[in-house]
């Protein structure tokens, strides 16, 4: 009633300047990267391999390449967040670029057989098995290790890039979006699933014999492997956090949290979401090319729609938009299913499903949230 | 002994008359055939084992039998089957101790033991039993000769049912088609152009392809009689395509409905909805299996038993669902998204702990087997229409309860605005729980209807999660017209593209099909009218 201020003035903003970039990591952020670089590519290989099997601090074989696995799947954990846990996009697809990846370089691993495969041809033992004379086209190059890293990052990168070009500009976005990358890893899993498409159907692509001209078998190319996933971990890591703590991380939740009013501001969220979605795509395209030499096979069943919901639940265990907690996430969960798959196969589908009832309801900030918890940081 | 004597010659005036007009029930067979059979060259023991069918007698079976057996034998040109050290006189059955001095078994090969299969498929013709003369005479298109011709007319003639009629008279005219008369083939091509078979059509094309047919008076009507066919069958494809279209467009209807309740209306997105379909095929198994223990005489309508068994029980576990986690959710649909698919992980696991991982077995009633054929060549599968009539009774049924029940009225008004609807006294915590149970119970009938076509094991929910939602998502979400249409067009394209291109690229065209839809129209094909805020 007594407001007396003129009210079509127009409100002018004090020329602020940019609010300062926060640290790329804490103190004890770095301290903690640092201990794992050391332990990841330098104490576990050097134990893997200088110790004897008998030795108290042997890491075995198995070991190793169970916690290879599981590196890679962080790699796919910290992609997603920051599609899931930055932009509010939650993808159900991401298996795809993931087995993507992994075939565009499980396809430089069979050529790497050589004459060594069963049927003793140059060509691939499914192509022998489905009386094929010759390579299909889209195989001529892929004996290049160079060719096939490239595949590993341009197949994936302009699938999700011609994708989510066209979902982003028409604005599709929650459940949605979600419906249709499941329909299309769905569709790409059905699609590899025949034999006529070229990559081995059903059984997908395995016994693979060397890499380099190095037999994958050895010790040193696992231990070498774990190091390679290790590496690209915390590389993958150190981008993510860069481009979180920026600008483009600003614009991004921006978007997350009110993707209408940043378009009123001016920005135009189509490019930033896509640069986002396509950069995680091709993360998760890497983590597939390194896990298929260390698990040894990649087959259609990596693409299936349940697949790419795991991806999702490390990252809610962990923590969305925390970059580290989907690591430990990732973890977290893995380690669960080998312990459980072993012990109690009958009983970890009820685990699972049970940690994505709770989490959901009572841990929506995943175990990072307790930390902060417990610290009494009200915060978070 | 001259009695007897003029007894068997009498006998055999009688049965020579009578041969004139009915097949002769025991006539003694040309002593030149049983030499024939035993050790001419293989192409007179082809033409005497026709000849042996041509006369129509009983015992024929038998010798065939015998010689299919490797059990022939010949003695002083009387035919005798010998096995295990027992020899029997075929032409008057008794048998015969000991066996005859000169006797010498008919071996045979691979040539003849075909036409002696052949030969056995014919003599079906004439049994007593209808199945065994209709699978006869469906058999008999594919390998028609013009010595059958004379079988043939016998069959015919003395054949009632309408149906086996029709394939003899087919069978007949495929073959005359091979006889050195041109007005026979002619009467046989004219004659094949009123059918609607498929090897018809094969035959009649190779008769104009290959230059054999001299006639061409033939030729012209063989090309007639190809038209009609060809169009017959045509016509006859597209129908029985755009059933299965249907067929497989009611199926996504009913597994889609109870989502488009759940998601379309409530807004909740479901991914446990394909174990709620499974949930409710598993009522079926174990509904049919209590009436096998307890109730084997009404076997038959345990079906009708089902129903609302699937309905109760997966309502219920709707209930349980919705009371316990879905509701802390709303409004945050990823959230619902992950919780949902952790029910379902859970499902899965208690259903394959109580039934165990394999696939279990469910039974169409035996009033579900069989079907109708409403054109020549086109058969309609009961089970496939009683599933389409039951999906448009689940229909009709949801249609009523949100258009004309108070729960429906509710439903809807809480689903408009959900504060002004509690402002005036609707319960919507009670109404969220009950309109849940409604949409999990109309799956339930879904898993009901799949029971009875697919397979049933805890994984098959998974298959169809993504086709329900790719139907409610097609439709628009909000109201249940939208996902009849599209369950519709979704069945009968699909159907239409399997025929051309296979059934996997028919389903990744499919899925590529509505991933373009979505970017061209988020809303669905049917949007509500109205204003829509976006947050």
């Amino acid at each position: 009633m007594s407001d007396s201020r003129p009210v079509s003035l127009p409100i002018v903003l004090p020329d602020l300047p940019p609010p300062p970039r926060p640290a790329l990591l804490t103190r004890m952020g770095w301290t903690g990267l640092a201990l794992f670089a050391l332990l990841a590519v330098v104490v576990i290989p050097a134990l893997h391999l200088g110790t004897a099997p008998s030795h108290p601090l042997h890491v075995s074989g198995y070991a190793v390449t169970l916690g290879g696995k599981i590196l890679c799947y962080a790699i796919v954990a910290v992609a997603m967040d920051l599609i899931w846990g930055f932009a509010g996009i939650l993808s159900l697809g991401h298996g795809l670029f993931f087995a993507l990846g992994g075939y565009a370089f499980g396809m430089y691993l069979m050529r790497a057989i050589g004459t060594d495969g069963v049927y003793q041809s140059e060509l691939p033992d499914f192509m022998v098995f489905l009386n094929w004379k010759e390579l299909p086209w889209y195989w001529s190059g892929s004996d290049h290790l160079g060719v096939a890293l490239a595949l590993v990052l341009l197949v994936p990168g302009i699938l999700a890039f011609v994708f989510g070009y066209f979902a982003f500009r028409s604005r599709i976005k929650g459940v949605y979006f979600s419906i249709i990358t499941q329909a299309l890893t769905y569709a790409f899993m059905l699609l590899f699933f025949r034999n006529e498409t070229g990559f081995g159907g059903n059984n997908g692509f395995t016994d693979f014999k060397r890499i380099l001209g190095f037999s994958i078998t050895t010790p040193e190319t696992r231990a070498t492997l774990f190091a390679l996933s290790a590496a690209m971990l915390i590389a993958c890591l150190l981008l993510c956090r860069h481009l979180v703590t920026g600008k483009f991380g600003r614009v991004l939740t921006a978007i997350r949290d009110a993707e209408s009013r940043v378009m009123f501001i001016g920005y135009q969220p189509l490019w930033y979401k896509l640069f986002a979605w396509t950069l995680s795509a091709l993360m998760t395209a890497v983590a597939g090319a390194l896990y298929v030499p260390q698990v040894g096979i990649i087959n259609p069943g990596e693409m299936s729609p349940a697949n790419s919901i795991e991806i999702a639940i490390w990252v809610a265990v962990g923590g969305r938009g925390t970059l580290i907690g989907p690591i430990i996430g990732a973890f977290a969960v893995n380690l669960s299913k080998s312990w459980f798959t072993v012990s109690f196969p009958e009983y970890w589908l009820f685990f699972l499903g049970l940690l994505f009832v709770t989490v959901t309801l009572w841990l929506p900030g995943g175990v990072v949230s307790l930390w902060s918890r417990l610290n009494g940081d009200k915060t978070s | 002994m001259p009695r007897s004597v003029f007894a068997i010659r009498f006998l055999g005036f009688f049965w020579f008359g009578l041969l004139l007009w009915i097949p002769p029930l025991h006539a003694e067979w040309d002593p030149q055939l049983a030499r024939m059979l035993a050790s001419g060259d293989f192409d007179s023991r082809i033409g005497a084992i026709r000849q042996l069918v041509a006369s129509g007698d009983p015992k024929v079976e038998g010798i065939l039998k015998a010689m299919a057996e490797d059990a022939l034998a010949v003695a002083n040109d009387r035919l005798l089957r010998h096995s295990e050290g027992i020899t029997v006189d075929l032409s008057t059955g008794t048998t015969l101790t000991p066996p005859l001095p000169a006797m010498e078994m008919v071996s045979i090969n691979n040539r003849i033991r075909r036409e002696i299969q052949a030969a056995l498929a014919l003599l079906r013709l004439f049994d007593a039993k209808r199945e065994v003369r209709l699978t006869a005479a469906v058999a008999l298109q594919n390998r028609a000769t013009p010595e059958m011709v004379a079988v043939l007319e016998r069959a015919m003639e003395k054949e009632q049912d309408p149906e086996i009629h029709d394939y003899l008279f087919l069978g007949l005219a495929l073959s005359r088609l091979n006889s050195p008369d041109p007005a026979q083939r002619l009467t046989a091509v004219r004659a094949l152009g009123d059918s609607s078979s498929p090897t018809v059509k094969v035959t009649l094309t190779r008769l104009l392809q290959n230059t054999q047919e001299p006639n061409d008076n033939v030729r012209k009507e063989a090309k007639t009689s190809l038209d009609r066919v060809s169009r017959r069958l045509a016509i006859g494809e597209a129908v029985a395509s755009l059933f299965s279209g249907i067929s497989l467009g009611s199926i996504l209807l009913l597994t889609a409905l109870g989502l488009a309740i759940t998601y379309g209306v409530m807004g909740i997105l479901n991914m446990a909805h394909g174990e709620l379909l499974m949930i409710g095929a598993y009522t079926t198994f174990a509904v049919q299996t209590q009436f096998r223990a307890h109730l084997p005489e009404l076997l038959d309508a345990y079906l009708l038993a089902a129903i609302p068994a699937a309905f109760v029980i997966t309502g219920l576990v709707g209930v349980v669902m919705e009371r316990t986690v879905i509701r802390w959710l709303y409004g945050r649909p990823l959230e619902t998204l992950l919780a949902t698919w952790g029910i379902s992980l859970m499902l899965i696991q208690g259903v394959r702990l109580l039934f165990g991982a394999q696939n279990v077995e469910v039974a169409n009633p035996s009033w579900m087997s069989g079907g109708v054929m409403p054109i020549p060549g086109v058969v309609l599968p009961w089970n496939r229409i009683v599933i389409t009539v039951l999906a448009l009774l689940v229909l009709a049924a949801t249609w009523g309860v949100l258009n004309r029940t108070r729960l429906g009225l509710f439903v809807r008004a809480v689903t408009q605005n959900r504060a002004m609807a509690g402002c005036v006294g609707v319960p919507t915590s009670r109404v969220d729980t009950l309109a849940f149970g409604l949409g999990a119970g109309i799956a339930g009938l879904g898993g009901v209807a799949i029971s009875q076509i697919a397979n049933v094991g805890p994984d098959m929910g998974q298959g169809y999660i993504v086709d329900s939602f790719l139907v409610v998502v097609l439709g628009g979400v909000g109201q249940l017209a939208g996902a009849v249409w599209a369950a519709l067009g979704l069945g009968i394209a699909a159907k239409a593209l399997e025929g051309w291109v296979g059934a996997v690229i028919a389903k990744i065209l499919m899925l590529v099909f509505i991933i373009v839809f979505i970017q061209k129209r988020p809303q669905g094909l049917f949007v509500l009218k109205g204003r829509q805020a976006e947050h």
